[in-house]
């Protein structure tokens, strides 16, 4: 089944910085596709424009089948605030520097949207949150406030927090960017454990090895475009596109 | 008139005194949320206006404002000053602290970091619970020190209310230290505010305190 579907997706900042220059994503049910290339090639950009956090200037959005964005006259026309709330429900975002609300303990950071977003029952929601937070390994934290945790724990604590909301497709920027280098591996094992349970996820990367592990799709975008994209093999051990191969060039030294 | 005198007919003003205090308190600070939301608007001739009467309000001095609101509705329509004089003290002082107040929440709004608000728009919260489960807590902590130098600068400025003769503490005082051609009087209120403003760094020490389980 078809999750996410992107057509021609194009962002202009400002009427004039174009930032994507129209792009097409498909994400099936299952899969996991990473997004690799240059700093300022407009990764997260697209992350942004498919979670509804920045409105595209031009394009299709779609989740599981449901339009949320048309174009009409070349310009992007979003669906009203029922569908948009909606399709939000499809999708969670972890972020590079994690967002968790600071002023919730580890547990309520994980129920308080399911409860007041999902209007799930506060037992049921406690529940899963403690289901969760042992999967992360993270049991012993479930009071604990988020200053009170290193790094990679709190970004295990932002990956639960989306994960409670049972999403369809889970988006991640540059998880790892933020953490120390020693913490990255913690982060990534939980993202492994997420693809083997069949998890959708787009994950937005700098880790090369991890994406050609983990991913079944590897894309390339360098300057708002698509330049290559593949099966997570073939992109980065044959990439077939020159720009792709001076770009991972640069990742092997 | 001997010292005990003295401090007993003053405190036959603390009651008003605190009344300013409290009164000021109880409707400045939710004023002050609307007049921040105002100087916020997206609509440029709203907060325009908004932040032109902000700078009026801080501006020029309490002590004017306290006799126009006092008298002014005497002067401009023939209005008669009203007998309680608790009224417009307390109008003019609301107004007044109003505006500082919604400088304070503006400056604690925009300081928040924007991926609060992206990681609730993702969570799927509405504007009104984004602001008042995710926002709102953390803008009050951060706010809470200068809250509190407004809070000590309040108890000290309700002595201004002496300029519209309202009998509190402070006017009470003066009254005595010319009748009495003594300066006694200044120092027993000196004492007062002292006092007062040590409950009142307790307090907000306390409620600076029960916010400090995280930071
Ligand atoms: N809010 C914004 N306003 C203007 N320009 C922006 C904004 N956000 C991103 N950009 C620009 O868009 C380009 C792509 O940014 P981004 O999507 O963050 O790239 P990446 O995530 O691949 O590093 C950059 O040149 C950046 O400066
Ligand atoms: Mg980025």
């Amino acid at each position: 089944m078809n999750i996410l579907k992107m057509e021609n997706v194009r962002k202009v900042f400002d009427g004039t910085l174009d930032v994507l220059k129209g792009i097409s994503l498909s994400v099936d049910a299952g899969e996991v596709v990473a997004i690799i290339g240059p700093s300022g090639s407009g990764k997260s950009t697209l992350l942004r424009c498919a979670t509804l956090l920045t409105d595209m200037t031009e394009g299709e959005l779609a989740y599981k089948g449901e339009s949320i964005v048309t174009t009409v006259d070349g310009k992007a026309v979003y669906a009203d605030k029922a569908a948009l709330k909606k399709a939000r429900g499809c999708f969670g975002l972890v972020f590079q520097n994690f967002n968790l609300f600071p002023h919730y303990s580890v547990l309520k950071n994980l129920i308080d949207a399911p409860i007041n977003v999902l209007g799930i029952p506060k037992e049921e929601a406690i529940e899963t949150a403690k289901v969760l937070l042992e999967k992360m390994g993270l049991a012993d934290k479930i009071d604990a406030y988020p200053c009170q945790l290193s790094g990679g724990q709190q970004q295990r604590v932002a990956i639960a927090r989306a994960l409670a909301m049972k999403p369809d497709i889970l988006f991640f920027d540059e998880p790892t960017s933020a953490l120390d280098p020693e913490l990255t591996g913690e982060i990534l094992k939980v993202i492994r454990q997420l693809a083997e349970e069949n998890m959708t996820m787009v994950i937005v990367t700098h880790e090369m090895i991890f994406a050609r592990d983990v991913a079944d799709r590897i894309v390339f975008m360098d300057g708002g475009v698509i330049v290559e994209e593949g099966p997570a093999q073939e992109v980065i051990n044959n990439p077939k596109e020159e720009r792709t191969q001076r770009f991972l060039n640069k990742y092997q030294q | 008139m001997t010292l005990m005198t003295m401090i007993m007919k003053m405190s036959e003003g603390l009651g008003r005194t605190f009344a300013i205090f409290a009164l000021t308190l109880i409707f400045s600070i939710p004023l002050g949320m609307i007049v921040a939301w105002l100087r916020m608007s997206k609509n440029r001739i709203i907060s325009n206006v908004t932040r032109f009467v902000i700078s009026i309000l801080r501006g020029t001095p309490l002590m004017l404002q306290l006799l126009a609101v006092t008298y002014g509705p005497y002067y401009l329509f023939e209005i008669s000053v009203s007998r309680n004089k608790l009224i417009p003290v307390v109008i003019a002082f609301a107004i007044n602290y109003a505006a500082y107040f919604a400088e304070i929440y503006r400056g604690g709004i925009e300081s928040m970091p924007v991926g609060q608000y992206e990681a609730a728009n993702v969570l799927g919260y509405s504007k009104m619970q984004t602001f008042f489960h995710i926002i709102l807590p953390q803008v009050v902590k951060r706010i809470m020190p200068s809250i509190t130098n407004e809070v000590v600068t309040l108890v000290k400025d309700t002595s201004m209310a002496f300029t519209v003769s309202y009998q509190e503490m402070f006017t009470i005082g003066k009254q005595i230290a010319n009748s009495q051609t003594s300066f006694m009087p200044f120092l027993v209120a000196g004492v007062f505010y002292f006092i007062f403003n040590g409950v009142v760094d307790l307090v907000m020490g306390k409620i600076e305190k029960s916010m400090s389980y995280y930071s």
